[in-house]
């Protein structure tokens, strides 16, 4: 450290630093943005294929698999009150996590016991394709868990009542108490029971202890120990998003034919 | 010269060991060392860090203006750790959403900024990279170390691969629960940091 | 509206402590807390640094920093997402803040400056300040929230470094293993608090 600099250059200083780190900060930035971009699209495709039960919940896969595989599925705008679907708006475009926290994207939910605060208005949910036929359809859920919002997709039968998959991809709730809600052999559990009852009300439920199988109990899957409140949390976000302040207006149009 | 190079780099390894001589930098110790993965990346993300601000912050020392000195070290070390993070974003990315806001708190880790001051201002640029790579490997070795134990106890698996078989799936091992919470990092780090200090007597603080 | 700032602070201040169940804020934790009284005084200034950053990051995040944040200057910018400079952002701004406070005390309130004066520079590279910055934009708080859940971080954090150094005051007249005195047993008595804290997980309000 030597002798004292006057004002200008420690002006000059500090500008230069600037100018050097912004450079190197920059550079990374735009040249690294792509394949970042193209990470977090795969990312949010792998989650979409595991709740569809087309790629296993612990598999690694490689990007090129999964574009091969999200080639059967297809995203459709809906609008969530309505159940519409919008075809003149481009998927990408939404994102509902931003949207709300926007007013003008989302509306205030109706009290519920998912605690979910704000419905955005547009909605992406997925269609798994099998030539022209829908096979399964995919939406994506989120409530609070204990600690934290959870975050997953849930897929459906076209019957819109069976459950096919369930993946939390996002959550902050005890490992292994209510972070096992990751686990694939309690997600597997989900496979074949019912949403609906007889008159389509939601009747899902994760319960204490154990449920039986899909014949025995088709609304029930078994609790997880230690996770009462994770499980409460579960039960209600599900019962939420598929009943009528969620995605149960577009239940029933598809019900009718109407999509 | 070589031997000077060789303690400068192995002298934080145990006998200046940041976290257990001079309580720097814990922080993210704790919280990323549940698995290894992340642990490793971790300490990778910081060794680079600690070494390259080492190395700038020396190769400007003599003319930095003393007053705005520390501001320039920690414009010079956020920049780095945001091009650290991006190269994360972009080939590691599943492991960046473990470590989340831990890695931009590399920024505020006192290893970086202590070293940056206490050694990079008066030292070569060459000596002052590798007293950062040194500190960064002295880092890592309890972070790999933390993260070893608390995955093997807290779920029998190493990177994520089961090694001690689950009593839940058949095998005979229970998975204690409290490693992988905030607890078990700190009973962790306190008991390391006991045999350590009976291995290395002078680490001894009397109270 | 008020429940929801409510239990945001009580989640701040118990369930979520920055300190215990975060790690964060750890080195001064650690260093500061063999006394009460100055880890009272750094609970304090921490506190009061964090309620004052806090929603400021929050509102320049939202006005230049976020993906299409600044589209109200000019349509054209959209599009721009500049969240990579948060790190280098908040980091400026919370330097910048603990110097202005710190001029601002000296002149106006001499009495608070040189209670709290020796601690304020340290804060500025206290990992929880930055922390909860990175926090707010993780789980995009808006700035009430950001003031809540700040100034109830800080408080936590002020109430687990007191009863840290509490604790370490009465170790003195204790047999330890030489080998485990200071750091080691400090250690484990914070793994202890972290149990404790645990307690309050099932707190909803």
């Amino acid at each position: 450290m030597s002798a004292k600099h006057g004002t200008g250059y420690t002006m000059g200083f500090a500008a230069a630093v600037c100018l050097v780190c912004s450079v190197f900060v920059c550079l990374s930035a735009v040249a690294l943005k792509d394949m970042q971009e193209e990470n977090k699209k795969l990312d949010k495709q792998k989650n979409v294929l595991k709740a569809a039960g087309m790629l296993a919940a612990d598999e690694d896969a490689d990007a090129a698999k999964i574009s091969e595989l999200y080639k059967n599925i297809q995203p459709l705008v809906i609008d969530v009150k309505s159940g519409e679907v919008k075809k003149d708006v481009d998927a990408a475009s939404i994102n509902m996590r931003m949207a709300v926290s926007d007013n003008s994207k989302s509306f205030k939910a109706p009290a519920n016991d998912a605690k979910v605060l704000r419905i955005p208005n547009e909605a992406v949910v997925y269609q798994v394709m099998e030539g022209e036929m829908p096979t399964m359809l995919i939406f994506p859920i989120s409530g609070k868990g204990l600690w934290s919002t959870l975050y997953g997709f849930l897929a459906v039968d076209v019957d819109t009542t069976t459950v096919k998959g369930v993946s939390f991809y996002e959550h902050g709730e005890t490992p292994g108490l209510g972070g096992e809600i990751e686990n694939p052999k309690w997600t597997a559990l989900w496979k074949d029971r019912k949403l609906f009852d007889q008159s389509f009300q939601p009747a899902f439920k994760v319960v204490k202890g154990i449920a039986g199988s899909p014949a025995d109990a088709p609304h029930e899957v078994d609790g997880l120990s230690g996770a009462t409140l994770t499980c409460k949390g579960v039960t209600a976000l599900v019962n939420f998003w598929i009943g009528k302040d969620g995605f149960g207006p577009f239940l029933e149009n598809f019900r009718k034919g109407g999509i | 010269m070589a031997s000077k190079t060789k303690e400068i780099l192995l002298d934080p390894l145990f006998d200046n060991n940041p976290i257990a001589a001079q309580v720097l930098g814990i922080c993210s110790a704790l919280a990323v060392t549940t698995q290894m993965s992340a642990s490793i990346v971790m300490a990778i993300a910081l060794t680079v860090v600690t070494g390259f601000s080492g190395l700038s912050v020396s190769l400007i020392r003599n003319y930095i203006p003393a007053n705005i000195r520390i501001i320039v070290q920690l414009t010079i070390i956020a920049s780095l750790v945001i091009v650290t993070d991006q190269v994360l974003k972009a080939f590691v990315f599943d492991i960046s959403k473990q470590l989340s806001v831990f890695v931009g708190l590399i920024i505020t880790n006192c290893i970086v900024m202590g070293r940056a001051e206490a050694f990079a201002m008066q030292r070569k640029p060459i000596e002052s990279f590798v007293d950062g790579i040194g500190n960064g490997f002295g880092y890592s070795f309890f972070l790999v170390l933390t993260g070893f134990i608390r995955e093997l106890t807290g779920s029998g698996r190493i990177f994520g691969a089961q090694v001690l078989p689950l009593a839940s799936e058949g095998g005979w091992y229970t998975p204690n629960g409290l490693m992988v919470l905030a607890p078990g990092a700190f009973f962790v780090i306190g008991l390391t940091i006991w045999a350590l200090r009976t291995w290395k007597p002078q680490l001894k603080e009397e109270n | 509206m008020f429940e929801h700032y409510l239990s945001l602070s009580v989640k701040a201040i118990f369930v979520e402590n920055m300190a215990l169940a975060f790690f964060l804020g750890m080195c001064s934790f650690l260093a500061v807390s063999r006394k009460v009284d100055t880890a009272v005084g750094l609970g304090i200034a921490v506190t009061f640094v964090l309620a004052v950053t806090m929603p400021l990051n929050a509102i320049i995040y939202r006005a230049f920093l976020a993906h299409g944040a600044m589209a109200w200057i000019h349509p054209d910018l959209a599009n721009l997402d500049l969240s990579f400079l948060n790190f280098l952002t908040f980091i400026g701004t919370i330097a910048a803040m603990v110097q202005i406070v710190e001029m601002t005390l000296d002149k106006y309130v001499p009495a608070l400056y040189s209670a709290l004066g020796v601690f304020l520079p340290l804060i500025a590279v206290n990992c929880a300040i930055l922390g909860a910055s990175l926090f707010m934009v993780e789980r995009s708080y808006t700035p009430g929230e950001s003031l809540v859940f700040g100034f109830g971080s800080g408080i936590g954090w002020l109430l687990a470094i007191a009863a840290l150094a509490a604790i370490r005051e009465r170790l003195k007249f204790h047999n330890i293993p030489s080998g485990l005195r200071g750091l080691g047993i400090t250690f484990i008595i914070t793994g202890l608090m972290a149990i404790a804290f645990m307690a309050f997980a099932g707190i909803q309000l």
